[in-house]
């Protein structure tokens, strides 16, 4: 792979050569596994792993569990009822995934937030910030649509309404709800397709993740300091990092281990905490639930939703401008999906020279307070939308966008940010005084 | 039918977006928290009381209340030799066969039969995880992380819930419940004290018959608890283990680059 100097994979036996001649998987594999590995990168970079463990562990369970799962309403809920009475362990591998679903939301948002802390979506990452948006995205999606498969009540009214926001869009919207649905209404038809699609995103989301990977192989990593790795020789890369292998995989391994810790004790001892009791009643079109919730990963942007209601002054300008085109409705379903592409859009709206926001003082307050806006958009996305619950929904769905939209470019201009050290070795030599000069 | 369906949908979408307040549930029911022997990480089932609680579903809920997802073997679960369970699906259940058009005794590999029909209520199964007893503060969810989801209390708390109020709404009977959301519930009150005669002469009164058959219905919602729990254990245990091993790996490794010198462990 491009980028950061250092030594390449050269075959050894006779084998190795002659199939590196024709197939350098060998060679892609050490590459990959050896990359020159920014030596400062503390804790919070070792979300990835956890990431690519999530991943594997909901298509390994996942494809158990569709060993004895049957997509059909009236089988549905009984088939989970089979695999968590009568397949052996299948009450582990169905809270595994559950829960696993969770942790891998968890994770993104760690992974996410860490992100756009350090700036690592600024150039040249942009790609990589891209592919991973497009990622989180596939996540949503697949979480959705697996929710619906135990076909309990809140599968099927959660179905509901979520694709009753696509019937939000002007003109078409009935159409294209038709069309995702298979129907008039959530039926066999529905859990039919989103059973197929759940099993098939996955598999794009494993593809992406390898153009993600290949992505940041490309430019490096970004690290705490936002100061990039010496490329001038071999020699100067090697002062400011180690090989992936073994020095972050250990590292990263540590870090999993403490967190299928607390994983594995969520599933053994309390593996219904994070679910929905509503989901334990077989889905009845006749009978709607008096709270329906979404999962607590969709609730931020589920709060934004509902956040622009047709009383909110932004909401009747658009709408007046629109003829009604943009009802509250249409208008809440925009700003849930712009509240992520304004994520997206962060490398072309963060003007900062400075990459990293351990030196940009006000900055590091701002992002303190989108953080806080995330919890708190959490929380209110499970309550009612009752006073003060609308104005805290509200509130927090308007820093969302003033943070991507108006704060984060004009900090880049009026924010005077400290100097980041020259190098990542004087960086390293920071915490480490008795580190030695040269690596190796 | 569909355009019944459609109308619900277009209702539920528009309560949940709609910008007008969320569904109205009422009062929520007030529950009291019960010190069950399966709670907490340790927590095992009691069989006499699992025992004491299948007799009351047999004796009470069973005339209306079915527990469609519970195979009959399962009951060895309780202490129950295999030929006590023959006997006992033998004895009280009886199964309909398509194929010979005949009514045949229950065996072991059947379920515990359906119930439906006009006024009959829903099935029991899962009941104490379709229930939340605990909820907030606030939302926050903390209360169900120390108590417990709380799905056995609600059912214990209801069945002792009743205030013996009544009233009739649109020729339908409702009955005061403080457990019940909304506070009034189509289902008469159903237990009183020494309603059920135990084997082991256990105290009878209704608290301590609610608690039973609670206790019970947790067992046949979540039969795998204790299995779920002994894993869990083993899990945590070894991951703690993993964990240390990982961390003395990483610190050795690591020594010559951060401090310039090896690392004795």
């Amino acid at each position: 792979m491009a980028g950061i100097p250092h030594d390449h994979y050269e075959p050894s036996s006779g084998f190795d050569k002659w199939l590196h001649k024709r197939l350098p998987i060998v060679s892609l594999a050490y590459d990959t596994l050896m990359i020159p590995t920014p030596k400062n990168l503390n804790w919070w970079w070792i979300w990835g792993i956890v990431l690519a463990f999530c991943l594997v562990l909901q298509i390994v369970t996942g494809i158990i569990l569709v060993m004895h799962y049957t997509p059909h309403v009236d089988l549905a809920f009984a088939s989970i009822e089979h695999i968590m009475r009568d397949v052996n362990g299948g009450f582990f591998l169905r809270y595994i995934h559950m829960n696993g679903a969770s942790l891998f939301f968890v994770a993104v948002y760690i992974h996410m937030f860490r992100g756009l802390f350090y700036g690592s979506y600024k150039a040249p990452r942009e790609v990589t910030w891209i592919i991973g948006m497009l990622i989180y995205l596939a996540m949503m999606a697949t979480g959705f649509l697996g929710y619906v498969l135990p076909w309990g009540q809140m599968s099927f009214w959660g179905a509901t309404v979520i694709t009753g926001l696509f019937g939000a869009i002007p003109f078409i919207g009935d159409e294209i709800q038709t069309w995702l649905l298979g129907g008039p209404a959530v039926g066999n038809a529905t859990l039919n397709r989103f059973f197929s699609l759940h099993y098939l995103l996955p598999f794009v989301i494993a593809a992406l993740v390898a153009v993600h990977i290949w992505a940041f192989h490309t430019t490096g990593n970004n690290n705490p300091t936002g100061v990039e790795v010496r490329r001038g020789s071999k020699e100067e890369a090697k002062k400011d990092t180690l090989p992936f292998w073994p020095y972050f995989v250990i590292k990263d391994l540590f870090a999993l281990a403490i967190v299928l810790l607390i994983f594995w004790a969520i599933v053994g001892f309390m593996p219904n905490y994070l679910g929905h009791p509503d989901n334990y009643i077989e889905a009845n079109p006749l009978a709607t639930p008096a709270h329906i919730v979404p999962e607590w990963y969709y609730l931020p942007f589920y709060a934004i939703l509902r956040a622009f209601t047709a009383d909110v002054w932004a909401v009747q300008l658009v709408s007046w401008i629109t003829g009604g085109i943009i009802d509250a409705k249409f208008f809440g379903v925009l700003a849930m999906f712009g509240a992520i592409f304004v994520m997206a859009l962060a490398p072309w709206l963060d003007t900062s020279s400075v990459r990293s926001g351990k030196y940009r003082p006000a900055f590091k307050w701002w992002f303190r307070l989108l953080i806080i806006d995330f919890i708190v958009l959490t929380w209110v996305g499970a309550r009612d939308t009752n006073f003060p619950h609308d104005w805290i929904s509200l509130i927090g769905a308007t820093y969302w966008f003033a943070y991507f939209l108006i704060i984060l470019p004009l900090l880049g201009v009026f924010e005077k940010p400290e100097t980041p050290p020259a190098t990542i070795e004087d960086d390293f030599k920071k915490h480490y005084p008795d580190a030695p000069s040269a690596a190796e | 039918m569909i355009r019944k369906l459609t109308l619900t949908a277009v209702t539920a979408v528009t309560l949940a977006f709609g910008g007008s307040a969320a569904v109205a549930a009422g009062e929520d029911g007030h529950i009291e928290d019960i010190a069950f022997s399966f709670e907490g990480p340790f927590g095992t089932y009691d069989q006499q009381q699992l025992q004491r609680g299948l007799k009351v579903y047999m004796d009470v809920c069973r005339a209306c209340h079915g527990l469609q997802y519970v195979p009959l073997r399962t009951l060895t679960d309780l202490g129950y030799s295999e030929d006590e369970v023959r006997a006992f699906a033998a004895d009280n259940f009886e199964i309909y066969e398509a194929e010979t058009d005949e009514w045949r005794p229950a065996l072991p590999r059947d379920n515990f039969p359906a119930v439906t029909g006009e006024g009959m209520g829903p099935d029991l199964s899962l009941m104490a995880k379709a229930r939340a007893g605990f909820h907030g503060p606030a939302g926050t969810g903390l209360a169900q992380l120390f108590k417990g989801m709380g799905g056995p209390e609600y059912i214990a708390n209801f069945l002792t819930g009743f205030t013996g109020e009544e009233r009739e709404v649109a020729g339908q009977y409702l009955y005061e419940n403080t457990a019940f959301d909304g506070g009034w519930v189509s289902m008469p009150p159903q237990l009183s004290d020494g309603l059920v005669e135990f084997d082991d002469g256990h105290a009878n009164d209704a608290h301590h018959i609610a608690e039973d058959v609670a206790a019970f219905l947790m067992w046949t919602a979540e039969p795998k608890m204790m299995e779920r729990k002994q894993v869990g254990f083993i899990g945590v245990t070894m991951l703690v283990i993993l964990a240390a091993l990982l961390y003395l790996t990483n610190k050795k490794l690591w020594a010559p680059h951060k401090y310039g010198k090896e690392l004795d462990l």
